[in-house]
C-alpha cells in the first residue's frame, strides 16, 4: 500500500492508493475531496433568502415548500448521481480491467473490459481551451481486427488527476500487461 | 500463462469428490459444474458423463480432485494422487481445502508429471492460478448482451465470459441429480442447497399447452375477419382498424403452442402478453368509471352542444372573414362567394348532426364497451370519434389549400410569362421563350387578377389550414400515447427491477481477503443492463407514427398549398 500526496488538474488535493493483491493483480484508488459543508449552506441559504424575498412580496407559502423540496430533491441528486467520492482501477493479468466509480450516496457502476477487448494502456493529452490535459485511457481492439483502435475508454473523469499520478498508475499497469502478453 | 479457474460457490463446502466441468477452448482457463461424491465407480462416472455430453452437446469432463478432508479421513492424498491415472488428462487439477482456512491451494499436474507449483517456487513467485467463485444459480439463468445467435461465432473468438455463461446455462441436465437422490453418483451443485419447484408452476405449464391451441383457433377467425377489413380502403383511415389488425398479428405470436427458442423471442412473448395483460387491466378500469354513475349517457348528451357550439363559432369567423377581418382588405365578390360556400356547408353539417342526434346515446353506450379490448381501444376510438366529428374542418382545409394551391401555380407560372420564361418540362427547368403579344397580354390579365385576388385566398388558406393542424396535433397526442402502451416492455422492466441477475451487462470482481501461498481468489457477481439499455433493447416494435417529413419539409409543403398529412405510419412493406 502507498499513499502520497498528489492534486488534480484544478488544484485541489487527491489521493492515490495502489494495493498489489499479488503478481499480476493491482489495485488503484483515486479518492476525490469530499463535498465540502461550507458550499453547501452557502447554497442553501442563498435559495432560501431569495424563497423569503419572493414570499415577502406574493405572499404565497407554497414559494417557501416548494423552495425546501427543491433543495432537499437537488442535494439527493447531486450525491446520487454527480459528487464521485473515489474511483477504482483493478487490473487482473490475463482476465481484464475493472473500471469502478463510488457516488458519495454508496451507489457504484462497474464496467469490466475483458483483456482480449484490450489493446494498451497509454497517457494521452487532450487541449482543452488554454491548457493542456495528460489523461489515462485505455484503447479497446476487436478480437477479430487486433490493429484497429475501436474505441477509447478515459479513466478517471472525474478525479483528473495530474501527470506525476498517471505516470505511476501507467508504469504499474504496463508491468501487468508485459507479463500477460 | 496464467491458469484461471472458475469455481461455483455452492460446493465450497462440499465434501471430498470428483470435480466435474469443462476446459475453455483457447484460454487457459476452466469451469467447475459440480463435485461427484466418494464412493463411485470409475466407470459409471465415464458412462454418465458420456450420456450428458450428448445430450446437452457441452463437453463435459472430469477436472481434477476435490479435497476437504474432515477427521479421519487422512490418506486421501495419496489416493487422490492415483485417480489421475484413471481419468487421464492433459491436466489434472487437485483442489483442496483445509477447516478453518478461508482460502484454497491447487495444483496442477501436467501430463508429463511435471507440476506447476515446482517451476514457481525456482523463481520464487507464487502460483499463477486465479480462482474465480461464482453463483451458479445466477450465472445458469442469466443473459449476457448484447445478445448473439447461438452458433453465430466460433468459440475460439468468442469472449471467455461469455463461453462460461453459455455453459453453465447449458448444462441444465447435469443438475437434475443430486447427492440425496438414490442413484449410482452423488453430484454436488446448486441444487443441493435447496430443490427448488411450485405446483402451481407446473401445473399451468401443463395446462397452457391445449389453452394455447384454442385461443390460436380463435384468432385465426378474428385474423381473417381483420383481413377482410384490411381490404376495404377507409379502413385503412381508421386507426381502430390498423390498432385491432396490430393485436392480431401480435397475439399470434404469443399464443402459438411452440415453446420460445431463444432468449429474444422468449421476451418479446413475454412482454407482448403482459402489455396486453396490462392494457385489458386499465380498459376495464376505463370502463368501471364511465358507465358508473352513467357517465357515458352524459357524455352523449354533451357530444350535440359541444358539435353545435363548434359549428357557430366557425360561422362567426366566416363572418369576420367576410367583413374587414383584423383590418385587411378583401376582394369583396370573392370573400362573398367563398364565405357564402363555406357557410352552406355547415348549415348541413348541422342539419346532419341533428338528425343523429338520438341515435348518438346508443352508438356511444355500445362504442364505449369496446374498451374492454383494452386502452388502446379506447384511445384509437376516440381519435376516430374525433376525426369524424371535425370531418368539415378536414373538408375546408381540402377546399382551401387547393384554391390557394391553384392560386400560387399560376401566379408563378404567368410571373414566369411576365418576365419571358418558360418552364422546360422535359428538362426540368426554366428557359427562355418568346411569346406572342396576345399571349403576353392575357397572360399579364390573367396574372394581375390572380395577384389581387391572393390575399383573400390566402387568408381562408390560413385560417384553415390552423384549425386543421389543431386536430392533426391532438390526434397525433392520442397515437403517440397508443405508441407508447404497445411498445413498453414491461416484463423486461419488472425483470431488471425484481431479479437484476437474469438481464447481464457484464460482470464485477471482488478480490476477496488474501492469505499468503494461497493463489488470488476472486468474486464474480452479475452487473445488471442499465434501464436505458433495456428499454432500447426490449422494445416491441410497433407501427409507429412518426413525423413523416422534416420541419423544412413541412413549412415548404404548407408554403406551396400542398395538403399536408404529417403522421405516417409504416406499414408491412418497406417503402
Amino acid at each position: 500500500m502507498a499513499e502520497e500526496e498528489f492534486t488534480d488538474i484544478n488544484g485541489n488535493s487527491i489521493s492515490l492508493d495502489c494495493q498489489t493483491h499479488s503478481d499480476f493483480c493491482r489495485e488503484f484508488t483515486v479518492t476525490s475531496p469530499k463535498l465540502s459543508l461550507r458550499k453547501v449552506m452557502v447554497y442553501t441559504c442563498f435559495v432560501w433568502l431569495f424563497a423569503y424575498a419572493v414570499f415577502f412580496f406574493t405572499e404565497n407559502t407554497a414559494v417557501l415548500s416548494s423552495a425546501i423540496i427543491l433543495t432537499l430533491a437537488g442535494m439527493m441528486i447531486h450525491i446520487h448521481f454527480v459528487k464521485v467520492d473515489h474511483e477504482t482501477l483493478l487490473i487482473i493479468g490475463s482476465l481484464g480491467v475493472q473500471l469502478s466509480s463510488s457516488y458519495a450516496s454508496g451507489r457504484e457502476s462497474t464496467i469490466f473490459i475483458e483483456m482480449n477487448k484490450l489493446k494498451d494502456i497509454v497517457i494521452n493529452e487532450a487541449v482543452y481551451m488554454h491548457s493542456i490535459i495528460y489523461y489515462l485511457c485505455i484503447l479497446i481492439k476487436d478480437p477479430a481486427d487486433p490493429e484497429t483502435v475501436t474505441s477509447v475508454v478515459p479513466l478517471f473523469q472525474s478525479s483528473n488527476p495530474r501527470l506525476n499520478c498517471l505516470v505511476q498508475v501507467y508504469r504499474s499497469c504496463q508491468e501487468i500487461l508485459a507479463q500477460s502478453r | 500463462m496464467v491458469l484461471k479457474l472458475f469455481f461455483p460457490q455452492c460446493c465450497n463446502t462440499a465434501d471430498s469428490g470428483l470435480l466435474v466441468g469443462r476446459w475453455i477452448p483457447g484460454h487457459n482457463s476452466a469451469v467447475v459444474l459440480a463435485v461427484i461424491h466418494y464412493p463411485f465407480i470409475p466407470g459409471q462416472v465415464k458412462k454418465y458423463l458420456s450420456e450428458l455430453q450428448s445430450q446437452t452437446q457441452v463437453d463435459l469432463t472430469v477436472l481434477g480432485s476435490w479435497s476437504m478432508p474432515k477427521e479421519g479421513q487422512e490418506g486421501m492424498d495419496s489416493f487422490l494422487k492415483d485417480l489421475s491415472t484413471i481419468f487421464p488428462q492433459e491436466c489434472w487439477l487437485q483442489l483442496s481445502r483445509e477447516i478453518g482456512k478461508r482460502g484454497f491451494t491447487c495444483q496442477v499436474v501436467q501430463n508429463n508429471g511435471r507440476l506447476l507449483q515446482d517451476r514457481e517456487q525456482k523463481n520464487g513467485e507464487g502460483d499463477k492460478i486465479i480462482l474465480i467463485h461464482y453463483d451458479q444459480r445466477k450465472v445458469m439463468l442469466s443473459q449476457l448482451h448484447p445478445v448473439q445467435d447461438v452458433g453465430q461465432k466460433s468459440d475460439v473468438e468468442a469472449s471467455e465470459l461469455r463461453l462460461v455463461f453459455q455453459t453453465v446455462a447449458q448444462s441444465q441436465p447435469l443438475f437434475f441429480l443430486d447427492k440425496y437422490d438414490d442413484g449410482p453418483l452423488k453430484l454436488s451443485h446448486w441444487q443441493s442447497e435447496g430443490r427448488e419447484a411450485s405446483i402451481i408452476a407446473e401445473l399451468l405449464k401443463q395446462a397452457s399447452v391445449p389453452v394455447c391451441i384454442f385461443l390460436t383457433w380463435l384468432l385465426s377467425l378474428w385474423y381473417w375477419f381483420c383481413m377482410v377489413l384490411k381490404m376495404l380502403f377507409i379502413s385503412s383511415k381508421l386507426s381502430t382498424c390498423v390498432q385491432s389488425v396490430y393485436r392480431a398479428v401480435h397475439f399470434r405470436t404469443v399464443f402459438s403452442p411452440k415453446k420460445a427458442g431463444t432468449h429474444v423471442e422468449f421476451m418479446r412473448k413475454a412482454n407482448i402478453f403482459v402489455s396486453f395483460l396490462v392494457d385489458i387491466a386499465l380498459g376495464l378500469l376505463l370502463i368501471s368509471w364511465l358507465y358508473r354513475e352513467n357517465r357515458i349517457s352524459k357524455l352523449a348528451d354533451t357530444l350535440v352542444p359541444v358539435a353545435d357550439r363548434v359549428a357557430k363559432e366557425l360561422q362567426e369567423l366566416l363572418e369576420w372573414l367576410m367583413g374587414a377581418p383584423a383590418g385587411l382588405k378583401m376582394n369583396r365578390a370573392l370573400d362573398q362567394v367563398l364565405g357564402r360556400f363555406f357557410l352552406y356547408h355547415i348549415h348541413l353539417w348541422i342539419s346532419y348532426i341533428h338528425l343523429m342526434s338520438p341515435f348518438i346515446e346508443r352508438i356511444l353506450w355500445y362504442v364505449g364497451l369496446s374498451a374492454c379490448l383494452g386502452l388502446t381501444f379506447a384511445l384509437s376510438v376516440l381519435s376516430d370519434i374525433v376525426a369524424l366529428l371535425t370531418f368539415h374542418i378536414y373538408c375546408f382545409y381540402v377546399y382551401g389549400a387547393r384554391l390557394y394551391c391553384l392560386t400560387i401555380y399560376g401566379l408563378s407560372s404567368l410571373w414566369r410569362l411576365f418576365r419571358g420564361k418558360k418552364w422546360n418540362v422535359l428538362r426540368q427547368r426554366v428557359d427562355s421563350c418568346s411569346y406572342d403579344l396576345d399571349q403576353l397580354f392575357i397572360g399579364t390579365l390573367l396574372f394581375t387578377i390572380l395577384l389581387f385576388l391572393l390575399p383573400t385566398t390566402a387568408l381562408y388558406y390560413l385560417v384553415f389550414t390552423l384549425l386543421r393542424l389543431v386536430v392533426v396535433l391532438f390526434q397525433g397526442v392520442i397515437h403517440l400515447s397508443v405508441d407508447f402502451i404497445n411498445s413498453f416492455p414491461l416484463f423486461a422492466i419488472g425483470l431488471r427491477i425484481c431479479r437484476p441477475y437474469r438481464l447481464a451487462e457484464g460482470v464485477k470482481f471482488n478480490v476477496l481477503c488474501q492469505e499468503p501461498g494461497t493463489p488470488l481468489h476472486l468474486m464474480m457477481e452479475i452487473n445488471p443492463l442499465k434501464c436505458s439499455s433495456v428499454l432500447q433493447c426490449y422494445r416491441t416494435p410497433t407501427y409507429s407514427c412518426y413525423p413523416k417529413d422534416s420541419w423544412a419539409a413541412l413549412c415548404k409543403k404548407l408554403f406551396v398549398g400542398e395538403l399536408i398529412y404529417p403522421w405516417k405510419q409504416k406499414t408491412d412493406k418497406t417503402d
